[in-house]
């Protein structure tokens, strides 16, 4: 079995993100740049699923500008055996990076795409969910334990209240949640060999693949500032302050 | 709870940026591979593993401490899953020779792990930090026998090292070790005596412990000069390398203790345990003298952690922390009080400390190039020069780093005001845990006899001429660099005075030896304030270039703590360069009865 893992570069989960002055996006200049934490539970996952037994090859796959290959080591330093970048300058929207992952697919031919349930800079949520539409395969989105059979999966999902487990057909597409596994460190020597590995770069445009954009950022801006508080003077004007002002009971 | 994000930009900057240390480190052989982007992958990983998985421990290592019972050391809850995490990354052999296991890493990369090893957690970082020493000094000294035997478990870090020397009676002066070596018909030894202050003496992290013993063979020569170097492990391996029979070593007790809780400090008697021969026979202080001076380095590296460590929480309450107005007018009048960081004694605490790390950060790492250069650049007379270097700055970065690592700790333990006193905030563990690095592995003023007495000395002053000629070199070289000049000034001064003050030095001592040891420690500190002084200027001279680049905050901030560096804290060097000619005769005049 083959899995193919995405893995997109963001802004650092620890980085305090700061909004440009003309507001249309965040300032993303001189800031430390990591591999998107659900993404490294996805590259986790297929790296476990390879330790037993189940898979012989994780490829894993990002797409984005050139440093983005800065990602993809560190993905095969994790333990994933060879890499491929498809190159753009240009802002890839969701569904224009479903349809590059889905040119790679049908390159690749995996038998499992496993992707993070969203990006945390974006929180598109929405990738993994029309790469399976696009593809036509099975999909089983916010994963928190994935069970392989004999061309099946048994997924359990985070659902509202709960946890849904259901029974997919491979091939498919399955995103995590972050309680599907712990990733591990990079060691060491597996930073080294990972050097060596080898990384595919395409460029989008040799894909063929229209990657327009279909959305217009209007303005980004910073979260309201938290007003301070006020003290009120008794319960009945506590209530009476939820009930007309709040207005949440 | 205190936290710790390691200053990963910082350590690049003085990588790539202040030394270019991915060209001259590339180029010798061995290191082709070591590339920007695989440092820089090295140093991210290394310090999430340190940041989330060995910093928490630290407030709680301190709290519970090293148990003891029964001959057994039981260190604090999750040092030894964090210990295998440690090693199990490899990140204990990443400069030793891939014959041994190891990753063949330069040191250097190996010294910017290790500051940040330290800031997270520096008793944690004693374990791993004396098993690495133990593996240079049998590397370099021990037969091939033994180096087959116990080196690839100790580079694994299944199996750690110690370093015993201390005996109650001999600390400083090891002429007085009384530890006896007795040979056996098999050609091993028997080591009977008592070893104190034995850092990871006893622990519960590894299968087996190396000990390296100081002792005396029968009839050897009185002093330093009869004394020996002995490999007793805890357990005596099988054929298969197994840790099999139990040595004659046990140890008695473990030292309560002002800091560093977390590592055991034991005591630890050998009784009639079997030992083999490292070197030479009366040659052992000179082979454990390739482990000292890499423990002199680490433990200075352990004053520059933790005061980047106290730097990063004392910044973070000077801005949460509201109290009282600003001087010229309230800067948030909104708040109830402005926050700390407008009161300019806050900014004195938190800029001193800023300013001694960021040149510590460089001085350290440039020594690590050296020591790189010095063992692998493939011209011996390279080779010497870089190694005259690192010997003679080697007592200055222990001294001084740990003795400013302890002011700037209770600076930024200062900044908390009575917070910082209370154990909750973890300021007050940092001023401990820093007070150690002062006193072991030679007292800091047996650093500043080392340098005063020896360093200038030996070679007919060969150290000191290659050291300033350098320094001398880089003003020639920047006197056209116009944007600098003001920064060049202070720094010309700073090196006339120190290379005026070594001469009238050198002669004084070789009349009055007293002179030398009268100077010493205040002697030290000029040197390594001119040091880092030499280090801040090219790291303003690097900042100068980039200053309208796209990290304008970055260079900026380098350009004004390099300002305060030279304006505050350099001219310490006038009062010291005083207090040194006033010569000898203010300490030993007074009669031993008046004290």
């Amino acid at each position: 079995m083959k899995i193919l893992v995405a893995v997109k570069r963001v802004v650092d989960y620890n980085v305090k993100i700061r909004v440009k002055a003309d507001q249309t996006g965040v300032d993303t200049a001189n800031v430390k740049m990591s591999m998107n934490p659900f993404d490294e539970i996805a590259v986790e996952e297929a790296i476990r699923i390879k330790e037993a037994g189940k898979a012989e090859e994780v490829v894993v796959v990002s797409l984005g500008v050139a440093q983005c290959q800065e990602t993809i080591r560190y993905a095969l330093a994790l333990g994933a055996d060879r890499g491929i970048l498809v190159q753009s300058d240009d802002e890839l929207q969701p569904l224009a990076v479903a349809k590059l992952l889905k040119f790679v697919v049908d390159r690749e031919n995996p038998d499992l795409v496993i992707l993070g349930k969203q990006a945390i800079d974006d929180d598109s949520n929405q990738t993994g969910q029309m790469l399976a539409a696009l593809l036509a395969w099975s999909q089983a989105t916010f994963a928190s334990k994935v069970v392989l059979g004999e061309g099946d999966a048994s997924v359990t999902r985070e659902i509202d209240g709960g946890l849904e487990t259901i029974k997919i057909g491979l091939p498919a597409v399955i995103t995590t949640d972050l309680r599907l596994n712990e990733p591990r460190y990079a060691k060491l020597p597996n930073i080294m060999k990972a050097k060596k590995k080898p990384l595919e770069v395409i460029p989008a445009a040799e894909t063929g693949v229209d990657i327009a954009s279909r959305l217009v950022t209007l303005k980004v801006t910073e979260p309201p500032q938290r007003e301070a508080g006020i003290k009120v003077g008794s319960v009945t004007e506590l209530l009476d302050k939820l009930r007309n002002e709040a207005k949440v009971i | 709870m205190p936290s710790y994000r390691a200053p990963i930009r910082d350590l690049q900057f003085v990588y790539h940026e202040l030394l270019n240390a991915d060209q001259t480190l590339a180029s010798l052989p061995g290191f082709e591979e070591t590339t920007a982007d695989l440092v820089d992958a090295i140093l991210e990983e290394g310090a999430k593993l340190f940041e989330q998985k060995i910093q928490p421990l630290n407030q709680l290592g301190d709290k519970q401490g090293c148990r003891f019972e029964a001959g057994e050391v039981t260190t604090p809850d999750g040092f030894k899953e964090a210990y295998n995490a440690y090693i199990e990354g490899g990140w204990g052999s990443l400069a030793v020779d891939p014959e041994w296991g190891g990753q063949g890493l330069p040191e250097t990369i190996s010294f910017m792990l290790e500051e940040m090893l330290t800031s997270a957690n520096v008793s944690f970082s004693l374990y791993p930090g004396l098993t690495r020493g133990a593996i240079s000094a049998i590397n370099s000294h021990a037969d091939d026998e033994l180096k087959a035997r116990y080196l690839p478990k100790m580079v694994e870090g299944v199996w750690s090292g110690t370093m015993c020397l201390t005996e109650s009676q001999a600390g400083t002066d090891l002429g007085l070790v009384r530890t006896k070596a007795e040979p056996r018909p098999d050609g091993s030894y028997g080591i009977t005596g008592t070893k104190i202050f034995i850092t990871g003496g006893e622990q519960d992290l590894t299968e087996n412990i190396i000990h390296l013993v100081l002792a005396r063979l029968p009839g050897s020569p009185e002093g330093i000069k009869g004394i020996s170097l002995f490999l007793v492990p805890k357990f005596l391996p099988d054929d298969d390398n197994e840790p099999a029979q139990r040595n004659h070593v046990s140890c008695g007790a473990i030292e309560q203790k002002m800091g560093i809780k977390g590592s055991s400090t034991c005591v630890l008697n050998f009784d009639n345990a079997q030992g083999f021969l490292i070197g030479p026979e009366h040659r052992g202080l000179a082979c454990m003298f390739t482990m000292m001076n890499a423990e002199r380095l680490a433990i200075g590296i352990q004053g520059l952690g933790l005061g980047e460590v106290a730097y990063q929480n004392a910044v973070a309450y000077a801005r949460d922390r509201l109290q009282s107005r600003a001087a010229g007018g309230s800067a948030a009048p909104q708040l109830s009080a402005d926050p700390l960081l407008v009161h300019p004694d806050i900014r004195r605490m938190l800029l001193t400390t800023r300013a001694y790390n960021e040149g510590a950060r460089a001085v350290a790492v440039w020594t690590a190039v050296n020591i790189d250069l010095s063992h692998r650049h493939p011209d011996a007379a390279k080779r010497a020069e870089a190694d005259d270097l690192v010997s003679l700055i080697t007592p200055v970065i222990k001294a001084f780093f740990s003795d400013y690592g302890y002011e700037t700790t209770a600076l930024c333990q200062q900044v908390f005001g009575g917070h910082g006193y209370i154990s909750e905030w973890g300021m007050e563990q940092f001023v401990r845990d820093a007070r150690i690095a002062q006193i072991y592995e030679g007292t800091n003023g047996v650093q500043a006899l080392d340098l005063v007495r020896r360093k200038l000395f030996i070679h007919d002053g060969r150290l000191p001429d290659r050291f300033f000629r350098l320094l001398a070199d880089y003003i020639e070289q920047q006197r056209t660099n116009q944007p600098l000049q003001p920064y060049l000034t202070p720094f010309i001064e700073a090196l006339n005075l120190l290379r005026d003050l070594t001469a009238w030095l050198t002669e004084q001592g070789s009349e009055n030896p007293n002179q030398l040891g009268a100077a010493a420690t205040d002697y030290l500190r000029i040197f390594a304030l001119t040091t880092s002084a030499w280090m801040w200027l090219r790291m303003i001279a690097v900042a100068l270039e980039n200053r309208d680049g796209n990290e304008v905050d970055f260079y900026r901030s380098k350009i004004q703590t390099g300002g305060f560096f030279l304006g505050r804290l350099l001219p310490q060097i006038h009062a010291l360069n005083m207090a040194v000619r006033s010569g000898s005769d203010l300490l030993m005049d007074m009669r031993d009865t008046d004290f």
